[in-house]
């Protein structure tokens, strides 16, 4: 497929460029910027996309997704994961191992990648878990995972808690070049918890998870990426407590970046008042002063990228009690409009918001994605930041119509996904 | 005043008016309690449901004496052996008992916020009969219908909550009644046992008792639950009841004529040395048979609501 990318204002922080320019996309790879077009529109076999007034972009990268497959099929599969990917203008996911089997062995991460080759229509990087069964005692077969395609490894969902094992598993992914991806809680404290612990936990009657559960890991895993001198990620940063640790470990030259999901930037506590299961998330969604702590986390860069933590569950296992709920969002197709609230706030530039949905996450994973330079794979998104949105859960591509947004305006709608030179959305 | 709530679900929702309403509807209603014929048809027809998944013998018998007397055609519900196990949802059994002709549905849950559920997916009406740890709105609104009793004005009060308020909805739902109706409200206990944040409705915390006891009209007991000790949140009941119990020493640092209260059932030598909780007797059996009188007069108000009609 030939595309013709016309007249859009062309934002690509990897090359610093933020301006009018016209892209061509031929097998599958960036081919041009062509200053003429006339030729290139006389000929039938290249489909023309006029961009004007558009930003175009290097295709999203979400560091952090839950494709629910293999095992948990009647909550997401690859491939509407890869959808509603699509629909949110992601262009590649990593997806967490949390699934029934455990990604723990090269067989899971190879079945995951054949499923996502003949029915995913986005990039699907897995994410190899660090401990045999998720379960923080035995490491995994990481090499072989490695090899298998695995990109980083972690116990998402769970915690490591046995610090030791925390610290053999930093030191041998070292050799493997692999980042270490931290779901930085202490199950100890957090025991039993649903929601924040503060003033609406005690009002609400729910058992709350103290900001001290994820600090107290944060800077465990903060001190073991010195000692061991391997690249530490921090998922899904909840706590202005969190923010702080980080923002000290990189003044310090510690290899550690870090994420930020648009729920945790957008929502505060309050969001359960009423007890709504949507709303329900692990991480929990903070105070007020952690929601402001993570929005300057990403204005000084200590927070490095945006990513999800989509994590689809049926309605039915929502509408139930607060404390039987499932953890979880379903976020890939809100984050755009989410996100570009943080330009109109004045958080971030239009620039700085992108670098952190793609070239920031593909040097995490150390991909060759996430640029529009010539000659790097064609994934692209298209999107009108200034067209109004209503949130329709109904209308999700995901399995997964667990969202608090649902019914909110919001600014941004994703235009075109191109992913290889390949239109997957709107199909 | 007219009641509009379809439901009554905790005292955090409800305004002052309302509550004052609630207790004055239950002051007609202690009436008829007292009359040789207990008995009047405001509910005839009406079915309502008694839905407890958690055992409570004494507050599920005072609904369903409440809903004798107001002539309702009563059904009791425990669902412990047979749903639950089943694994049918609270959702599915509850629309059951509506398919069954439930218009009113009492529940009891051990989870906080079951309540909130069937009211947004349900379409009787809701009394919340305790949550979790988060609202007991019947037994709240009995404790202030028993203290208004006694002082006749709850506005200007001094009383304290002893204990586990953390995992406690009597003391969540009397917290917001009381204050709500112009009480100064104080908390005691250990600091393990003291919710975050509490401070934040307007509520002194103390970890003194006997400073918390000093000069008030109110001592409301809570009842420790022993599996607190497990859970690591104190050293042992020993402990407790020597920093926290109520002993007539301790009592005396409150007002001459200060009532104490206690939801029952109470662990003599825990909560309140034996004297003391002879000494009250009284006043809990009053609580007791006040709760049948609120009671009636809550479901007397959802039933006839204009969130009803
Ligand atoms: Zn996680």
């Amino acid at each position: 497929m030939k595309i013709l990318v016309k007249g859009g204002q062309l934002v690509d922080p990897s090359q610093e460029i933020n301006e009018i320019r016209t892209l061509y996309i031929e097998d599958g790879q960036i081919k041009s910027y062509p200053r003429g077009t006339k030729e290139l529109e006389k000929d039938p076999s290249i489909k023309v996309i006029d961009a004007s007034g558009k930003i175009v972009s290097p295709g999203f990268i979400d560091l952090h997704v839950h494709l629910r497959e293999p095992g948990f099929e009647h909550k997401e599969t690859i491939r509407t994961g890869c959808m509603a990917a699509a629909a949110g203008g992601f262009t590649s996911v990593v997806c967490m191992p949390n699934t029934n089997p455990v990604n723990d062995n090269a067989s899971v991460t190879e079945y995951i990648l054949l499923k996502a080759r003949t029915e995913g229509v986005v990039n699907v990087f897995p994410v190899g878990a660090i401990t045999k069964g998720q379960k923080g005692e035995e490491l995994s077969e990481i090499g072989e995972m490695w090899e298998a395609g695995c990109i980083a490894i972690s116990d998402d969902g769970r915690p490591v808690m046995n610090s030791r094992v925390m610290r053999h598993a930093m030191e041998y992914a070292k050799a493997f070049g692999l980042p270490v991806i931290s779901h930085a809680e202490d199950l100890y404290l957090s025991s039993g918890g649903v929601m924040n612990e503060g003033f609406t936990s005690t009002m609400l009657g729910l058992r709350g998870i103290p900001n001290a559960s994820e600090e107290v890991m944060v800077a465990r895993d903060i001190t073991l990426a010195e000692l061991t001198k391997t690249h530490l990620h921090i998922a899904h940063v909840s706590t202005a407590g969190a923010v702080r640790l980080m923002r000290e470990a990189k003044k310090r030259g510690v290899k550690v970046t870090a994420e930020a999901t648009p729920h945790h930037f957008t929502l505060t506590d309050k969001a359960v008042l009423s007890y709504d299961t949507n709303a329900k998330v692990n991480p929990p969604i903070r105070s007020k002063e952690d929601m402001e702590a993570i929005k300057e986390g990403l204005n000084e860069g200590i927070i490095d990228i945006i990513a999800t933590d989509h994590a689809p569950h049926t309605e039915d296992e929502k509408k139930v009690e607060f404390d039987l709920a499932p953890f979880g969002i379903s976020g890939l197709e809100t984050a755009l409009p989410l996100a570009l609230k943080l330009v109109e706030d004045g958080i971030l530039t239009l620039t700085e918001l992108i670098r952190k949905l793609t070239f920031n996450p593909a040097q995490i994973i150390k991909s060759d994605r996430g640029t529009l330079k010539l000659g790097a794979p064609a994934d692209v998104v298209i999107f009108d930041p200034n067209k109004t949105i209503k949130v329709d859960r109904e209308k999700f591509r995901s399995k997964g119509k667990n969202t608090p947004f649902h019914g909110w305006q919001l600014s941004g709608q994703i235009l075109y996904t191109v992913v290889g030179g390949h239109i997957v959305f709107p199909t | 005043m007219v009641f509009e709530r379809k439901h009554i679900l905790g005292l955090e929702e409800l305004s002052s008016d309302e509550i004052r309403l609630i207790l004055d509807t239950a002051e007609s209603m202690k009436e008829v309690s007292e009359r040789d014929v207990k008995k009047v048809p405001a509910l005839k027809g009406v079915t309502v449901v008694n839905l407890f998944f958690e055992p409570s013998t004494r507050t599920r018998a005072s609904f369903e004496i409440a809903e004798k007397r107001l002539s309702a055609d009563v059904l009791n519900f425990t669902p412990t052996e047979s749903s639950v196990v089943k694994g049918e949802t609270l959702l599915d059994t509850a629309r059951n008992l509506e398919a069954m002709g439930a218009s009113v549905i009492v529940i009891r849950h051990a989870m906080s916020g079951a309540p909130w559920l069937l009211a947004r997916e349900l379409s009787s009406s809701i009394v919340n009969a305790g949550d979790g740890f988060h609202e007991h709105p019947s037994q709240a609104l009995l404790d202030l219908f028993t203290v208004r009793e006694v002082k006749k004005e709850i506005s200007g009060l001094k009383i304290v909550i002893v204990g586990d308020v953390s995992h406690s909805r009597v003391a969540r739902s009397n917290i917001w009644g009381f204050i709500k109706l112009g009480a100064e409200v104080r908390v005691v206990g250990p600091p393990t046992m003291i919710p975050r944040d509490i401070e934040k409705v307007d509520v002194r915390v103390y970890y003194d008792i006997e400073d918390a006891l000093e000069g008030v009209d109110v001592v409301m007991m809570l009842r420790l639950q022993k599996e607190r000790q497990e859970s690591g949140l104190l050293p042992s009941l020993r402990e407790y009841s020597r920093f926290y119990g109520l002993t007539r020493e301790r009592l005396r640092l409150a007002k001459e004529d200060v009532i104490v209260m206690h939801p029952g059932p109470i662990n003599r030598g825990v909560e309140l040395s034996s004297e003391v909780a002879d000494d009250v007797h009284s006043v809990i059996l009053n609580q007791v048979s006040n709760g049948i009188a609120v009671r009636m007069a809550m479901l007397y108000l959802v039933a006839s609501s204009g969130g009803n009609a």
